[in-house]
């Protein structure tokens, strides 16, 4: 197998989607993320986009994504452990 | 093995040959936020991939929250951080500083004289201070008048100088245009040396001499002091005067246009530019700081050489601990992508900064950026600062989250 193909396997699983990688900058042990439900991840960064549910900061950060790029973003981070 | 070929700028190409036998190696030059995160992540996306991690020093000293360390509410220790996680992951960490670096043969030559080869270079050089860039600022006045800018025995040397100051004595702090490494730093620090002062020596004050008319969170900050240190805090803005033109650091007194300023502690946030690495390199500008692309971060000057964190000019986006993070880990995910031979694909990059006003009294910034037209740009409608009106409890809420910020991200970078 050419490493090309090879880094290529292991990257569709890795890489996350754009803006994902981001999250765990303040993510870790204080608010974790991952392996949380993708579609209550999903609703929860719509809620905080839309204002519907406060936030002092996530509000401001979700404002920056469009609907599918948030549910790719809470898909990816349901599947990390 | 694999042979590419990239074009150089010249219009000549460059053979490559990828080292060892079928290992790929990315070095990175530089273990701060950018370049450890950097590391760390590369290992993660392609655990085959060789990681060498250039840092001359054993213990890297964190700047965020190092302002509170000035005012004795928090002790060094916290600040502190080794490369022995790093180096259990898997990455090469070499305890040398880049010297020289080849661009055509790919190598890079340490302060050691060990040589390597490199696939792809990351460079997270962090800042230099121009020296005499402000006249008057050289590498004995900061022993008088320290910056404490790079976090370290700077800060303690100005810790011990606040402590030793009397009663009624004038902290005057001289802040540079942008940009420089954390916009909103000076302000942190003048509200945290207020707030040790109005406790331990009420009688003293604040000046600050600023080469710019606007400042990051300005009007959160003036609201802090209004509220928290009323008269103690005195802001002259550029078209006041407010521009050091010379600092004289054995009468301890700062020129401006309009007049002298006599300090009992005199603090310069002086000038800065890339870490002396990157002009070597040849991935500065006359800036002196780096072009990069704002998918791959990538040099605009030297190709196959990235440069992340403060060096970068990238765009929009601070130099903050937070963006250098997050670069490291969407230029590790372009340089995987690369040497995969699959095309980048275009980041989102989010910025989230937090200033502490008093240790129970914080507000943060926020950005989400991407790339536009060849540079990294704020996603409009998005990103800004904490509300002005907002209940102190906010303000609480808002510090705590900082510390617990902290923690996350550097538990992520080296724990």
């Amino acid at each position: 197998m050419k490493r090309g193909a090879l880094l290529g396997v292991l990257l569709s699983m890795a890489v996350p989607p754009p803006g994902a990688s981001s999250c765990s900058g303040c993510h870790g042990t204080a608010f974790p993320i991952a392996g949380r439900d993708a579609a209550d991840m999903t609703r929860l960064l719509w809620e905080f986009r839309s204002g519907v549910r406060p936030s002092r900061v996530m509000g401001r950060i979700a404002k920056g994504f469009d609907e599918g790029e948030l549910n790719a973003i809470a898909t990816w981070w349901a599947g990390q452990k | 093995m694999i042979r590419r070929r990239y074009v150089l700028a010249a219009g000549l190409t460059a053979p490559f040959v990828a080292n060892g036998a079928g290992a790929e190696r990315v070095v990175i030059a530089g273990g701060g936020f950018g370049g450890a995160t950097a590391a760390r992540f590369l290992r993660r996306l392609a655990p085959d991939l060789n990681v060498t991690l250039l840092e001359p020093n054993p213990v890297f000293t964190a700047c965020p929250f190092s302002n509170l360390v000035l005012v004795g509410e928090r002790g060094m220790a916290a600040q502190r951080f080794t490369y022995d996680q790093i180096r259990a992951g898997g990455i090469t960490v070499i305890p040398a500083a880049a010297a020289s670096i080849d661009p055509r043969a790919r190598t890079v030559t340490t302060d050691n004289g060990e040589k390597l080869p490199w696939s792809r270079l990351i460079l997270a050089p962090g800042i230099d201070i121009i020296w005499n860039g402000l006249a008057g600022y050289d590498e004995p006045a900061a022993e008088k008048m320290p910056h404490a800018w790079k976090a370290g025995v700077q800060t303690e040397l100005l810790r011990k100088q606040l402590q030793d100051m009397p009663d009624g004595g004038v902290v005057v702090m001289s802040i540079p245009p942008n940009p420089y490494r954390c916009p909103p730093g000076p302000y942190e620090r003048a509200s945290l040396i207020a707030w040790y002062l109005k406790a331990k020596k009420p009688r003293s004050k604040l000046i600050l001499l600023d080469s710019k008319d606007v400042f990051s969170k300005q009007k959160l900050f003036q609201q802090a002091w209004k509220a928290l240190y009323p008269g103690m805090i005195e802001w002259v803005g550029l078209s006041d005067g407010g521009k050091v033109t010379r600092v004289e650091p054995e009468g301890m007194t700062f020129e401006t246009e309009f007049g002298t300023h006599h300090a009992d502690v005199g603090i310069v946030v002086p000038p800065q530019r890339a870490g002396a690495i990157a002009a070597r390199a040849g991935v500065s500008d006359r800036s002196g700081w780096c072009p990069i692309d704002p998918v791959t971060f990538e040099s605009r000057l030297v190709p196959g050489i990235h440069v992340i964190g403060d060096a970068a000019i990238a765009g929009a986006i601070p130099k903050s601990a937070f963006a250098a993070n997050a670069q490291g880990k969407a230029c590790a995910e372009a340089v995987v992508r690369l040497l995969g031979g699959e095309a980048p694909v275009e980041p989102r990059l989010i910025n989230t900064c937090y200033s502490i006003a008093a240790p129970d009294y914080g507000f943060s910034i926020a950005g989400v950026y991407r790339p536009l037209n060849g540079a990294l740009t704020e996603i409009e409608g998005a990103g800004g600062t904490s509300p002005i009106a907002a209940p102190l409890e906010v303000r609480r809420l808002e510090a705590e989250d900082g510390e617990k910020w902290f923690q996350t991200i550097t538990a992520e970078v080296f724990r």
